[in-house]
Order: structure tokens, then sequence, then C-alpha cells
């Protein structure tokens, strides 16, 4: 025997030569339904989800996953919108299961009673990923524009009482990076495994929100501080993972370890993705798993293949040394903010529309100085009537005929 | 490193409840699933971690593996390894 080791940690994204051929999709996301109880305005659903309500049948998952596995996905992420609101669910887990996926259940927890939890135990449902808002039930319920608090809390309980693994998920933001010490705290108390701290990131919902969502640079530093206190006194109880927020940090994320090369999202509608966010791409034809096989989407449509390797990226990447590390990072950040999906993803120092994140920052700095950031009493729907949602110039032209025929909140004010 | 209660002959080391050990076809090689991540391993660290079941002592197993691959003395070999797996969580 050799001495033995593991052989690497699998973050594939192992270069990225010009057209080499796709490794495997190792992580399938089957983004189950639009629908969800909540109405987070950090959601990174596309903002025009409304169009997109047909929803796959039972028979087409299974096959997605038969596929998938086959080309030799593994890990396999069950989230929405809201999964538990499809009744067929646990059929789903065993399906995964039984065919040698891990299986992860991306939730906000409303629907998750103890017989439901232990039926999906019972189909092999292997790990739990609870969302949280806040530390606070004024904060979590006004950002989700939901009561919630109690009951996220009665479901920390059942998911640790059934022995699954939790992985506690807070999108963190300028309204609840003040409050990031008692998240920690209140994640300790579940009995969380793992904390995802996961700074914004600026798509969908949030990228409506943009200018009411983002926090300061020292606001971001004082939690940082307070995270890595935490850290140390934790060790080897509970991980807590920091989210970088790419804006501050100025450095482009690998975004999802390259375009198509790990990582494949359906939609609910059955549309392939090589991301959460891509579908409001201009100019790509993204393919329908109920018109072709998984197979040939992942290795042969020209939408997965438009951004892998290098010869769509700019200059500005091709002459840097980072890229094949970070792959240009992030194409639908590119597009958001730049207008063009191709170009260097502007948080970059090195890219030529870095102003325009610094502009984003400069605002914060200067807005932070208005008392927006106090919402501590609950309203149901002002998360709609107050300015979170229309505080753009975007906002208003992207929810143009979407959101009103199914937003369950009710009227704008 | 600070000697660890996984590693000791009379321990009877498990994978953590977090963890699943499966031979993957598509790779050709054993991993270790966790919350929306994998390890992949090599012969040797997959051998020692299928025998981690909770009811083999550690001194029991590594007899096993001097065994099944005609090796005299794997002691120290097998040490180390569920040392770093333990320190990584993958055991307990």
């Amino acid at each position: 025997m050799g001495a033995p080791s593991a052989m690497n940690e699998a973050k594939p994204g192992t270069g990225a030569t010009p057209r080499k051929a796709p490794g495997a999709p190792m992580w399938l996301l089957a983004e189950l339904t639009y629908k969800c109880p909540l109405h987070c305005v950090f959601c990174s659903n596309p903002t025009d989800y409304a169009d997109h309500m047909s929803e796959l049948p039972t028979e087409d998952w299974k096959r997605v996953f038969r596929e998938a596995r086959a080309m030799g996905a593994v890990q396999l992420g069950f989230s929405g919108g809201e999964p538990l609101l499809r009744d067929d669910l646990e059929e789903l887990v065993a399906e995964a299961r039984q065919l040698g996926f891990y299986t992860n259940l991306i939730t906000s927890g409303i629907g998750l009673t103890d017989k439901r939890a232990a039926a999906l135990k019972q189909a092999g449902l292997d790990h739990i990923q609870l969302s949280f808002q806040d530390s606070t039930k004024e904060l979590n319920d006004f950002l989700s524009s939901t009561r919630t608090f109690e009951l996220k809390n009665k479901v920390a309980a059942i998911i640790k009482g059934q022995g699954y693994p939790m992985v506690l998920n807070c999108v963190m933001h300028r309204y609840n990076l003040p409050h990031v010490g008692r998240i920690i705290d209140m994640a300790e108390r579940m009995g969380a495994d793992f904390l995802e701290l996961a700074n914004t990131q600026y798509y969908g919902w949030a990228w409506l929100n943009r200018t009411a969502l983002m926090p300061t640079p020292q606001e971001l530093a004082d939690a940082e501080a307070i995270v890595d206190s935490h850290r140390l006194r934790l060790a080897g109880r509970m991980k807590i993972l920091w989210v970088s927020p790419d804006y501050v940090d100025a450095k482009p994320k690998p975004c999802m370890a390259g375009w198509g090369a790990v990582f494949l999202v359906v939609a609910p509608d059955g549309v392939a993705l090589p991301c959460h966010s891509a579908r409001m791409l201009p100019g790509l034809d993204f393919p329908n798993v109920r018109e072709h096989g998984v197979s040939w989407i992942w290795r042969d449509s020209d939408a997965f293949n438009r951004y892998r390797g290098t010869e769509w990226m700019s200059e500005t990447c091709l002459s840097c040394d980072q890229h094949e590390k970070d792959f240009g990072g992030c194409r639908c950040q590119a597009f958001l903010v730049t207008g063009n999906a191709a170009a260097t993803d502007p948080v970059c120092p090195k890219s030529p529309d870095r102003h325009l994140i610094d502009e984003a920052i400069k605002g914060a700095v200067l807005g932070s100085h208005e008392p927006a950031a106090q919402p501590l009493k609950f309203v149901p729907g002002a998360a709609r009537s107050g300015s979170l949602w229309y505080r753009t110039d975007a906002n208003s032209r992207t929810l143009t005929g979407a959101h009103d025929t199914t937003d369950p909140v009710g009227e704008p004010a | 490193m600070s000697p660890t209660p996984a590693v000791a002959d009379a321990a009877r080391p498990a994978l953590a409840p977090m963890y699943r050990m499966q031979f993957e076809p598509a790779q050709d090689c054993w991993v270790l699933l966790y919350p929306e991540g994998l390890v992949k391993l090599n012969g040797p660290a997959s051998e020692i971690l299928k025998r981690c079941d909770g009811k083999t002592t550690v001194a029991d197993l590594t007899e096993d593996l001097q065994r099944a691959f005609n090796e005299p003395d794997l002691r120290a070999d097998v040490g180390e390894f569920l040392g770093d797996a333990y320190e990584r969580g993958w055991i307990v």
C-alpha cells in the first residue's frame, strides 16, 4: 500500500483550455417549482419567473436524474422556489437516492412537519439546508414578508431530532450584517453542522434591490472580524463559511467552477441552465429537457458551450495569469453590470468597468447615513410597499407584466 | 499531532453521520459524499475507510489490511490516515 490519502477535493475546474470536452455535470440542481411561501428580497430566482410556471412532471424529473447520474453526476440538490410544495418530493428523493445521488434538500422549512421529515428520511434524503433571514423575528419576517421565524425554529429542531446533517444558510446584507454575532449564536444553539453566511450576490431580485441591500465596506469588515473570532471558538464543532462579498473584496469568483464545467441547473419548466441566473442572458437559447437528452444538452448544446474554454474571453482576461483559475469571473454579473456577458467580471480590479462597482459601493456609503435599515416592525407586504423592490430603474423595467399575476402578498401600495 | 480517540488500537472508528462512502463507476474510484461536496479517495484510503464500521477495532482492521494486502506492518500508515480523517471530521 502507498501512503493513504484523499486524492483531491473534487471541486473540479482544472484548466480551461479552449473547447476541452466537458467532464460530468457533478452537481445537478433540480429547481422543482418556482412557487414559494416566502417573498425574499434577495431571491436568486429570475424576476420573470411568472412566465415559466409550467412544471415538469414526476416522470420527466426521474428521467433527468437517471441521465445525469449515468453521466457521473453525484450531488443532487432539490431546490425551488420551495421544493416542499411538490407533493412528489418523497418519490423523487427515493428515486435519486436509489440511483446513488447524495441528496440535498434546500428549503425554507415551510411545510416540513415531523411526519414529512420522517418520510423524506425513509426515502433516503441525506441532508437538509435550511434558510434563515436573520436572528431576530422582526427582521426575518420583514425580509421574507411572512411570519415564519418561530416556525423555522421548530423546523430546525425537527431536522436535528431526526438526525439529519443540517446546514443553515443566511443571506447577508446591510440589514442583518450588524446581527452576525447573534446569527452565529443562533446557529450554534440550533445544532447546525455548518453555517453558510452568504453575502448577497446581486442577481435576480437581489439585483433589483441592490441599492437597498448593499452594505458598506466598513460594515462588511466589522462583520467579518466577528465571524473570525467565532470561528476560533467553534473550531471542530460548527464550520462557518463566509461567502466573499465580491464587490468589496474585488476578487472575481470562479463562478460555478466554470461555465458548464460541473454545475447543471434544471429550472421548474425544464429549461437547462449552467447557473441559477443565466436565463436572463441575451442571445442564448437554453435547451429544455422536455425536448433534449441531458447528455446532448451538456456536451453539445450551443448554450452550454458558449463560455467554455477561453476563446470567448476579453483581452483583459486572456492576458491575465488568473484566467484559468477564475474563468473571468461571472458571466451574469458581467452582463448585469456592463451589458456584455463576455466582459471581464467588473469586480476585478483589472476590469475597465471596475468604476461601475466602485460607484455602487460609494452609493452604499452615502446611503448608509439614511435610516433605511430599521424595519423592526412586521407589516405584511411591507417589503413590497416599501422601497425594497422599487428602488432602481431596472426594477420597474424587469417587473413589467411579471409579478402582478403571481405574487400572493397583494397589490403594491 | 495530538493522539486522537479514533487512532488508538482499541478504538472502533465509524464514518461520521454526515458522510456516505460509495464506489463511483464514472470516476472508477471510491468517494466520500457530504452535503454539497465530495472527496475522491485513493485505493489505500478507501480500503481503510471501508473497514471503519463502528464495530471493528483499529488493531483488527489493521491486521485485516495486512492480511489482505500481504504487507507486514501497516500500523503507522493506518494511524496517520485515521488521524487525518478524524481531524477532517470524516470519522468519529
